[in-house]
């Protein structure tokens, strides 16, 4: 046992490097060869999301915010696909903006991810606009409040505001009854909370997908202030399933495309990553208590 | 630095297999891209005649796509592969590894990984901050004739305050550049106290609405919480529903109190005071355990997305979206299921 404390305490964390990527790579590898992902149940915040988008008639302008760029694509890209399938299978007017200079560049992988790919129907500038970057953080927010094209005077293809069909009645951001925003940090969820929703007076709601470093800072806010959350990889995976189960055809067995399940996908390594830290922790503690032991049994 | 042997061994060990894995079934890494040929009319106005604009775009598609094509016509034109994004590919994995090796020690592979993101970050902001900044707000506002003419037909003409702002913004701009004057830095104070001023402005209301009035209200919750059936309301509470969402509510009040116990310091936290700041100190503590454990799956879903590319796009072992025919592992998925 000795032995064993003594090796735990001169252990090189370079072998811990190595357990973690063979802990994340075992997963990966036996997912994508065998395409079998692990089943999820999803939670009250994940369901609300999708209710709140649901519950919108066909039709209605909603504005999507994409405030991150591909440094957390790891985590908001498979809720940006959902997100904008859902929008997408129930016909809604789809508004994109982004207050992250990289975002209107992962708005259009997305659109052609989604909309191009599985709605070739709906029309650009008529069933869904992406209007590009607006560099002021919260001043836009602001600008939003009391005047839309103020804010986007133009579109990213650079068509005045104007003459956009999806953009029809929307003078200011409360126009919108629903906005969505895929947040890493700065702008982001928080500020939309702080500058718009506050300010609105319940015209408009929110539901946000976020990263892990910024969930526990969200969840106060719901439900009151946020009406639905997505948080982290765990949250896009039981959206995901959630999106998956209810626009798969009834009498078909035709597989989910493999770009919707990219986040049940990423749950297998989540899986193997934690085990082996719930390892080292207890690891930790054993030769945390048994060198204590070991110095008080020397002092006595 | 000189390389230690371990490491030239790990580098050696890892160009063998991936020299293996070129070698086996249909290879790796490669990309292909479909030739589109776009054209748009241009109508007719005083200067020039209508006309017919053609050019050619070349988007990427799968290995299958070309495959599929090339097997069908040897001499085929419309998918072609690319060296550029084949190159561009390379580069990615060379560089996810160059950052990766930075686990096992520092390397120059990682440092010039590093000095790369640090420059394209630089370039790609300035960039941005040109385009995106400048060119539609101060000179679309400032000289809006050229900025019309030559960059952005479509851009609104401004409005006289809209000229008056950004000939007061440009002077702001102007002075905060003493900065880096040898003599007069202290010009540069004046736009700085006109950014703080603006910027407490903005956030103090919207603060006290967001985080001090709205949290509060939130948090004026009831003791026991009945939970009604929505079908069947008149049967009364559900009994387990309720109990949750009572317990919830009671766990959320004495958290609160418990925790602004703590901060406060006007009083010595001894007897019911001193017990109520420990129990705060456990909620600060789960909280902070809870915020950790969601930062580490922030982290594991990244470093999970960087593998996903390297085994995927780059090694071809998995092929989660049937992007290629023939794939190495997939008889290996064929015996697993």
């Amino acid at each position: 046992m000795s032995k064993f404390i003594t090796i735990l305490e001169g252990l090189d964390r370079r072998w811990i490097f190595l357990a973690m990527a063979i802990s994340v790579a075992g997963p990966i590898l036996y997912i994508g060869i065998t395409g079998k992902t692990l089943p999820e149940t999803p939670t009250p915040t994940a369901r609300a999301v999708y209710k709140e988008i649901e519950a919108l008639s066909p039709g209605t302008p909603v504005l999507l915010s994409f405030d991150f760029d591909p440094a957390s694509g790891g985590e908001l890209t498979p809720m940006a696909t959902s997100l904008v399938h859902q929008c997408a299978a129930r016909g809604l007017r789809m508004v994109f903006i982004a207050l992250w200079p990289l975002g209107p560049q992962l708005i259009d992988e997305t659109i052609k991810r989604v909309i191009l790919a599985d709605y070739p129907n709906l029309k650009e500038g008529v069933d869904y606009v992406n209007l590009g970057f607006q560099s002021g953080n919260e001043s836009v927010m602001k600008v939003m409040l009391t005047d839309f094209a103020k804010a986007f005077p133009i579109t990213k293809n650079g068509v005045a505001v104007g003459d956009v069909v999806a953009l029809k009645g929307i003078q200011r951001v409360d126009n919108f009854p629903l906005l969505i925003t895929i947040s890493a940090g700065y702008p982001g969820a928080k500020e939309w909370i702080q500058y718009v929703i506050s300010s609105s007076g319940g015209k408009i709601k929110m539901v946000t997908g976020c990263t892990g470093v910024q969930t526990p800072g969200l969840y106060p806010y719901y439900p009151v202030q946020l009406n639905g959350l997505l948080g982290a990889i765990k949250g896009a995976a039981e959206y995901e399933s959630l999106v998956n189960s209810s626009l798969a055809p009834k009498d078909s067995s035709a597989a989910v495309p493999a770009k919707y399940l990219e986040a049940q996908r990423r749950m297998g390594p989540q899986l193997g990553a934690h085990l082996l830290m719930i390892a080292l922790i207890i690891l930790g503690n054993i030769a945390f208590f048994a060198q204590r032991n070991s110095k008080v049994r020397a002092t006595s | 630095m000189k390389p230690s042997k371990t490491w030239v061994i790990v580098v050696a060990v890892i160009v063998v297999l991936v020299g293996i894995r070129m070698t086996i079934g249909q290879g790796m890494a490669r990309a292909y891209v479909e030739r589109i040929d776009q054209s748009v009319e241009v109508k007719a106005n005083d200067t020039h005649g209508a006309s017919t604009e053609k050019w050619t775009e070349w988007h990427p598609v799968a290995p299958k796509k070309f495959e599929a094509a090339q097997k069908a016509d040897p001499s085929q034109t419309k998918f072609a592969f690319s060296w550029a994004n084949t190159i561009g590919l390379w580069l990615a994995a060379f560089f996810t590894l160059a950052i990766f090796s930075f686990l096992y020690r520092d390397n120059p592979g990682y440092r010039l990984a590093e000095a790369v993101i640090i420059g394209v970050s630089a370039a790609y902001w300035g960039v941005i901050g040109f385009w995106d900044t400048l060119v539609p707000k101060l000179f679309g506002a400032l000289t809006p004739n050229l900025v019309h003419d030559q960059v952005l037909p479509s851009l609104p003409a401004p409005t006289n305050g809209q000229v008056v702002a950004m000939c007061f913004a440009l002077a702001l701009g102007l002075m905060l550049l003493m900065r880096l004057a040898p003599k007069g830095g202290w010009i540069s104070l004046w736009p700085i106290a006109f950014i703080i001023g603006v910027t407490a402005g903005l956030k103090i209301v919207s603060h006290v609405e967001s985080d001090l009035v709205a949290q509060s209200i939130a948090t004026f919750k009831p003791l026991v919480q009945p939970i009604v059936s929505s079908e069947s309301a008149q049967s009364g509470w559900m009994l387990w529903p309720t109990i949750w969402a009572s317990f919830a509510n009671i766990l959320l009040v004495i958290g609160v109190l418990c925790c602004l116990t703590y901060f406060f310091f006007s009083v010595e936290h001894k007897g019911v005071a001193g017990r109520a700041a420990r129990v705060g100190i456990m909620y600060l503590m789960i909280t902070f355990g809870a915020a950790f454990g969601f930062t580490v799956m922030g982290r594991v879903a990244l470093l999970a997305a960087r593998i996903e590319f390297l085994f995927d796009d780059w090694l071809w072992l998995i092929d989660p979206a049937g992007k290629r025919i023939v794939e190495v592992a997939s008889a290996i998925g064929s015996m697993l299921c």
